[in-house]
């Protein structure tokens, strides 16, 4: 039973790649290669499940072979199955082939129908490598897959600027939830050296836990950081309503129902591994509490549907929070459930609303319900009301605290020209590579120094592209070259097999290079390519787009390419001891990943200025 | 231009291009609101000319410079229009006789050229938003992206008409009020600096300070207004109408333009402040050359001419067939015996195939169609304590209320719904509980639609059951200025004027149906643009139901009698209303009629079902997903499915392709295939001579179809911003408007949904009248002529007894005649009905 795991991620992969060959005026049959995978996937899951519960119920695990051949434990392939994973399975599987059913119908004629389907089914697909994912590895592979399809789908109106602003802005956040990913990652695979699946960890009894216990801690607050930034917890709880950009039942089966719900299932799924540490329970517990409390009071106060749908989710998810943190899995599972399908059937009968209330409205003489502002003693009440209108200022303060400064680094480091680059740093470099090949030149206690400073410049490389305006090549160029600044930095930490390297860079230069094809082609007959404002380019160059968005997908590190494993192996040589080191090299992949989709969404998607679109219709 | 004042030169105070350079905040505030988009919130859904404010001009010269001025497409590119022409679908002839029309010197050739192949790239950069895009420019600064999303907020939280559990403490004295008492009595602020907040704190800070501060000179002062107004035209376009219609909202609240004006102003101080500090120039001084005027002349373009020439080709292609058509029409009417039966429909277009399939099912049975409040105007109030609504034209002011009573039960507000389940303990228990429930009932509907959930139909059983106080009873009191009830001398002037108008004053059938339609379909925020337009957006029923109580009452068959409209003791009248999206009808009042005359309405019921399930195929042909050429009651099933399926975005198409009007008899069009394009309003005449009937009907019909036509024109031809867009990702804000997502402008005009079918053309109205009768008609009705004379509606005169077609160019009226030949006929009505999704072109019906 254990074997057939890996259908169930294949399934939605095969749907998915042969989404990507139908013509796009076949609406019938593209819809029908959504629901015929998703279906047929619903009843696998119904079959397993059954199959498991009359085994027993005892947790499946199927383990692949390793993928690198460099003998490295990084990249084992697991797999588990076990009552998480079958809850969030059937609840998945049947609230997506509800919404695919929708869908059919709901988008006929809408431009972008295929391009709908195909990136609900790589949604689909991300949902399921997560929920069956047998350690951080495979988990990490989904939490990618899911971030970018979120971006697809809440800018799927590409054309108006604020689906595509609004996608941004999310998928800041889910790159802030993959430092948290990446960093429990790393020092996991020190914790136990290697990959540890899920299922080990639950086994171990917890006197077996290797201490010293900060570490058990450090990788509980990045678990919780990625759960907290994923399902929309305080302080990123504001980007769950900016989501809601695309159309209603996309947007009620992601940021509805089951994206949103992924914090949770991270939370559920290491449970064994922090269930022990009494400071982490009530942390979470707390970030869960004050959600619930915070957004309950922006809930009341939104004048929107979605808004209020979306706010009222997010108190609920900070309940499940609090429920996990004190151990009722079962309860948590339940609630997840209900609240999922809840939130997908508000958000798909919202628009009756006006008819229903209005028709329901009390007469002229009626007075309303006071606010709350006027149940509390005055000043107070008001208070929470405007600072509940304001949605508690967050966006801002996470803007205020994360963004502009970084932005002001990479502002600050104006000096990475063209020229500099030319003439101090490849020369530099190619020193540092000559070094990295006669190691014994470089006392052993100087090579994590130069390791550090390798990052440094890495990251600042990363910082000044995610900064840059005007010159988007030199902005790309230096998004490739921190690669290499990342890579001499890890041979120095090391001592390892060139090969790896060899196989993190050929994935850089790679899509460095075509990346760069497409930013010269696009350069010949646009003249501006600058990143002050979006250009909507995919509306006359779609071709030029595709080519350039899988690049920027390439050098970003996304699943499956050779960058991705390249990274991994790299973050493998970092020491338990270096947390300077870690940081720096999650804060540039994270960052350069940002600054990557920035120049994407700033080049081909938004209003399509050249055309007949003149006017920038800014509030749309 | 006159938007920018007069006609008279003023030497002073005026530079070249007509701007001032002094400000006048009560003049330019009036401006704004003219140019805003005049939309009302989404419960009184009425159609309207959405460039209203450009109405006195000249059709041509006024969507050019609304496309200059504002950047609104108001034509189809240029490819689209050569298209058609490959297509056929505009005619050679037809476009040489345009462009003759209007070629001036040039030889014809020259223009064809010019027409079908001459490249024009049109780059089109409008005048507004040239000034405050200097804030980006000059300053780096993106203050709409600072701005709206606070503005907006505020707004809506203000507006909210019951979406939030928790409102707004709103203050009577408006919005700047409400705020300023916030930031007074909490320790929190809506501003991030101090400046701004002490501005609104001090309430002498008025509008032109402001603009001081902001923008610093005075002659750029209405520029920058416009800019940022329009900016956010859906915002500013619904303050302005809340502001002119406080009672459009059922919550009041008090808002002007301007303290929207005030308020976002501040805000861009804030934002300012914050980023550069507080020492930073106004806009004025920072630029050096001031953007062109708004309302500055403009230099005619040879591009808008050619696209003026192709609309108009591509609209005559289509009426010169319709024309055609009429012209062949035997002008002699053979008076049948007896009618079986009467039917007195809405003039609405999605009337005439339903009275088309009526006829030829039962050719005994005669017609009519009239605005579909059938001339009795009224407040209705559907249940003790409801709000009231409007059941007549918007510009109608009734004095008159009508209650239903007994049916006091109200729908409870189900649990479902968002805003019942946001606090934190109620959405435990309920998601717990419900949120299965909830996945099992949307389960149903996904799979099986017609498991009815959350359905908008209007005028159910509860509609049937109710009683109504038609008739005043003395011991009613008046309520809120409006009498209960009409007296019975009211009653007979309604049922008077209504049935003159029709010319139905002798040879009463037995039965005489009065016919209102509303529409039903759920999960649709405009679902008041489908009801009836005479009707203020609602269903049209109750009016049919009163109309007919009216009609059959012992004291007005009297008082009529006097008046020489003898209704005989074995008519009766019944009220009834047509669901268009379902094409069900259901009848009112019949329990109150005798039993004999219920055998005849049961017959004739046994039509009208038939005729209904052909109506539904008729109109399934639109629908890309429903096979027409299935069995015919299958379709009709599939077609009802539309009305409540959650997933169905069209549930009907409503008024798309409407491209007509035609105000004479029936016979007229009666053996024409029209194709669902045309509105029909009755009118005789033979009885008419000197036109005081006709000036009542085209006061009426001008205003509303145009309306209708002129709505689906703008909506169609540029979606995204004279439109609502996609209704995929619509966002309902405070229960009176949509905006995409939840930081999104509020969104105007009509989704894409409802108008990709339509081909935008003017409407052409065709009265049946001599043309001297129809010029003096108006020259003594000034409100039709801004619409006629400035060609926002084509008119064209059919001669009663010649057939001859005159059509209406400027002022004067010229004689026309068709350049195509009489329509084919019809061979196989089904066959025709299933070969096409597209436009029918017009035929003879099968003899």
């Amino acid at each position: 039973m254990a074997g057939t795991l890996i259908l169930f991620i294949l399934l939605p992969f095969l749907g998915f790649a042969v989404s990507l060959v139908i013509p796009h005026n076949r609406e019938r049959l593209i819809s029908l290669v959504a629901l015929g995978t998703i279906g047929v996937h619903l009843l696998a899951a119904a079959l397993l499940t059954t199959a498991w519960l009359g085994a027993g119920a005892a947790t499946l695990h199927q383990s692949g072979t390793t993928l690198s051949t460099q003998g490295l434990d990084g990249l084992g392939l697991c797999l588990i199955f076990d009552k998480i994973t079958a809850v969030y399975l059937l609840t998945g599987a049947l609230l997506t082939i509800l919404i695919v059913k929708y869908s059919r119908y709901y988008l006929h004629r809408e431009p972008g129908y295929k391009r709908f389907f195909r990136t609900v089914l790589l949604f689909f697909l991300g949902y399921n490598i997560i929920i069956f994912s047998g350690n951080y590895e495979v988990l990490f592979i989904g939490w990618e897959v899911l971030g970018i399809s979120s971006f697809l789908l809440i800018a799927f109106y590409r054309n108006r600027l604020l689906p595509v602003r609004n996608a941004l802005k999310v998928f800041s956040i889910y790159r802030l939830a993959d430092v948290g990913i990446l960093l429990a990652m790393w020092m996991s695979h020190h914790l136990w050296h290697g990959a540890v699946p899920f299922d080990r960890i639950t086994s171990l009894p917890q006197t077996q836990l290797p201490t010293p216990e900060p570490v058990v801690v450090f990788i509980s607050m990045m678990i919780l950081l990625a759960a907290a930034a994923k399902s929309a917890q305080l302080p990123f709880s504001f980007w769950l309503p900016r989501a809601m950009e695309g159309p209603t039942p996309s947007t009620a089966i992601f940021y509805g129902s089951l994206s949103v719900h992924i914090g949770v299932f991270l939370l559920m799924r290491t449970w064994p591994f922090w269930q022990g540490q009494l400071l982490v329970r009530i942390l979470i517990g707390a970030t869960g509490l004050l959600t619930s409390l915070v957004t309950t009071l922006i809930a009341r106060v939104q004048p929107t549907v979605k808004g209020q749908i979306a706010y009222a989710s997010v108190s609920q998810i900070g309940l499940i929070f609090v429920e996990v943190a004190a151990g009722f899995e079962n309860a948590a599972l339940i609630h997840f459930m209900g609240n999922a399908f809840l939130r997908t059937y508000q958000l798909l009968v919202s628009p009756s609303v006006v008819s229903f209330l209005v028709a329901n409205q009390p007469g002229p003489n009626f007075t309303r319900r006071p606010a709350f502002a006027t149940q509390l003693p005055t000043r107070f009440g008001m208070t929470l009301y405007m600072l509940a209108i304001q949605e508690f200022n967050l966006d801002a303060l996470l803007n205020k605290c994360l963004w502009v400064p970084l932005k002001s680094i990479g502002r600050s480091l104006g000096f990475f020209s063209a020229r500099l680059l030319a003439l101090f740093f490849i020369p530099v470099y190619l020193g540092g590579v000559y070094l990295a090949h006669h190691q014994q030149l470089v006392h052993i206690r100087v090579r994590p120094v130069l390791a550090l400073a390798f990052a440094i410049v890495a990251l600042g490389m990363t910082a000044r592209a995610f900064a840059k305006q005007r010159d988007i090549k030199l902005g790309w160029v230096l998004l490739v070259m921190a690669h290499f600044w990342i890579a001499l930095s890890a041979s120095f930490n090391e001592n390892f097999s060139f090969a790896q390297v060899y196989l993190y860079l050929s994935g850089v230069v790679l899509s460095g290079g075509i990346g760069l094809l497409c930013l010269n082609q696009l350069g010949k007959t646009r003249r501006h390519i600058g990143l002050s404002r979006f250009h909507g380019y995919i509306e006359t160059h779609p071709g030029t787009a595709a080519i350039f968005f899988l690049s920027c997908l390439g050098l970003a590190g996304f699943p499956i390419t050779p960058t991705f494993i390249g990274e991994d192996l790299m973050f493998s040589h970092i020491h338990q001891d270096q947390p300077v080191l870690a940081f720096l090299v999650s804060a540039e992949f994270v960052l350069s990943g940002l600054a990557l989709v920035r120049i994407y969404a700033r080049l081909f998607l938004g209003p399509d200025t050249g055309g007949q679109n003149e006017l920038t219709y800014g509030s749309s | 231009m006159r938007a920018g004042g007069s006609t008279e030169s003023m030497p002073y105070g005026e530079d070249k291009s007509g701007r001032k350079a002094s400000f006048d905040p009560e003049k330019v505030l009036g401006q704004l609101k003219e140019f805003l988009p005049a939309q009302a919130p989404l419960k009184d859904f009425i159609h309207h000319n959405t460039l209203h404010a450009f109405q006195d001009l000249p059709f041509e010269q006024a969507v050019t410079e609304a496309s200059r001025i504002f950047g609104y497409r108001t034509y189809l590119h240029l490819q689209e229009y050569r298209a058609l022409y490959q297509q056929g679908r505009i005619t050679h002839a037809i476009l040489e006789r345009a462009i003759l029309e209007r070629a001036g010197e040039q030889p014809l050739a020259d223009w064809l050229e010019k027409l079908l192949d001459k490249p024009y790239h049109v780059y089109n950069h409008p005048r507004i938003g040239a000034l405050r895009v200097y804030w980006k420019k000059n300053y780096q600064l993106n203050l709409d992206a600072h701005v709206h999303p606070t503005l907006f907020r505020i707004l809506s939280a203000y507006l909210d008409q019951g979406v939030a559990s928790s409102s707004f403490p709103a203050s009577q004295e408006g919005l700047l009020a409400s705020l300023r008492a916030m930031e007074r009595g909490s320790l929190t602020s809506f501003f991030k600096t101090q400046r701004a907040r002490r501005l609104l704190l001090d309430t002498s800070c008025g509008l032109e300070g402001l603009l001081e501060l902001v923008v610093g000179d005075p002659s750029l002062f209405e520029h920058y207004l416009f800019d940022q107004q329009f900016a956010h035209p859906g915002w500013s376009g619904m303050v302005a109408h809340i502001e002119a219609h406080p009672q459009s909202l059922t919550v009041l609240r008090s808002i002007s333009l301007q303290e929207l004006i005030i308020f976002e102003l501040l805000l861009e101080i804030d934002a300012l402040d914050f980023r550069l500090g507080e020492d930073w120039k106004p806009l004025g001084a920072e630029i050096k050359t001031k953007p062109e005027y708004l309302f500055a002349d403009l230099q005619g373009r040879e591009i808008d001419l050619v696209l003026a020439i192709w609309q108009t080709a591509f609209e005559w292609s289509y009426y010169d067939q319709v024309l055609s058509g009429i012209s062949g029409q035997n002008p002699k009417v053979e008076k049948q015996g007896q009618s079986s039966a009467q039917y007195v429909f809405c003039l609405d277009d999605r009337s005439g195939s339903l009275r088309r399939y009526i006829e030829q099912l039962d050719p005994l049975c005669e017609t009519f169609g009239t605005p579909g409040f059938f001339g009795v105007e009224f407040f209705f109030e559907p249940s003790p304590q409801s709000p009231y609504q409007k059941q007549c034209p918007a510009l109608v002011d009734p004095g008159y209320l009508i209650k239903a009573t007994g049916e006091a039960t109200r729908t409870t507000a189900g649990v479902y719904f968002p805003g019942r389940a946001d606090s934190l303990l109620r959405g435990w228990l309920i998601s717990q509980t419900i949120g299965f429930w909830a996945a099992f009932r949307l389960f149903l509907n996904i799979v099986i639609p017609s498991f009815g959930l959350v359905s908008t139909s209007l005028f159910g059983r509860k509609q049937r059951d109710s009683r109504l106080t038609v008739e005043y009873d003395p011991s009613y009191p008046t309520e809120g200025g409006l009498q209960v009830g009409f007296k019975p001398a009211e009653m007979a002037e309604r049922v008077e004027n209504l049935l003159r108008g029709i010319d139905l004053t002798d040879g009463f059938a037995p039965i005489v149906y009065i016919v209102g339609h509303g529409a039903s379909s759920v999960n649709n925020p405009h679902y008041a643009a489908y009801d009836c337009g005479a009707c203020s957006g609602r269903p049209g029923g109750i009016n049919a139901r009163v109309f007919a109580r009216m009609a059959n009452h012992p004291q007005v068959r009297q008082l009529l009698r006097a008046k020489g409209i003898d209704i005989p003791d074995g008519t009766w009248f019944v009220g009834a209303q047509h669901d268009t999206t379902r094409d069900d009808m259901s009848f009112f009042d019949t329990g109150l009629l005798p039993a004999a005359f219920l055998k005849k309405h049961r017959k004739q019921k046994e039509t009208i079902r038939e005729a209904l399930d052909r109506n539904a195929k008729e109109r399934s042909r639109r629908f890309e997903l429903i096979d027409t050429g299935l069995d015919i009651r299958k379709v009709h099933q599939l077609v009802r499915a539309r009305s409540v399926s959650l997933f169905e975005p069209r549930p009907e198409l409503n008024h798309a392709t409407n491209a007509v009007c035609i105000v004479g008899s029936r016979q007229l069009s009666k053996n024409l295939f029209l194709d669902r394009r045309s509105f029909l309003n009755s009118y005789n005449p033979a009885h008419d001579p000197k036109g005081v009937l006709l000036g009542e009907v085209m006061k009426a019909a001008v205003p509303v179809c145009g309306g209708i036509n002129l709505e689906y024109y703008f909506s169609r031809m540029d979606n995204d911003r004279l439109g609502a867009g996609s209704k995929l990702p619509h966002n309902i804000v405070g229960l009176f408007a949509v905006a995409n997502g939840i930081e999104g402008d509020l969104r105007t005009g009509l989704p894409s949904q409802m108008v990709e079918l339509h081909d935008p053309v003017r409407l052409l109205m065709i009265v049946e009248q001599s043309p001297e009768v129809v010029m003096k008609v108006i020259d003594q009705t000034p409100q039709l002529q801004q619409w006629l004379f400035n060609g926002w509606v084509h008119l064209v005169a059919v001669h009663p007894q010649t057939r001859a077609l005159a059509r209406l160019t400027g002022r004067r009226f010229t004689d026309y005649l068709p350049l195509g030949g009489p329509p084919d006929r019809i061979g196989d009505m089904d066959r025709l009905l299933e070969s096409r999704h597209e436009n029918i072109p017009v035929h003879l019906l099968p003899s």
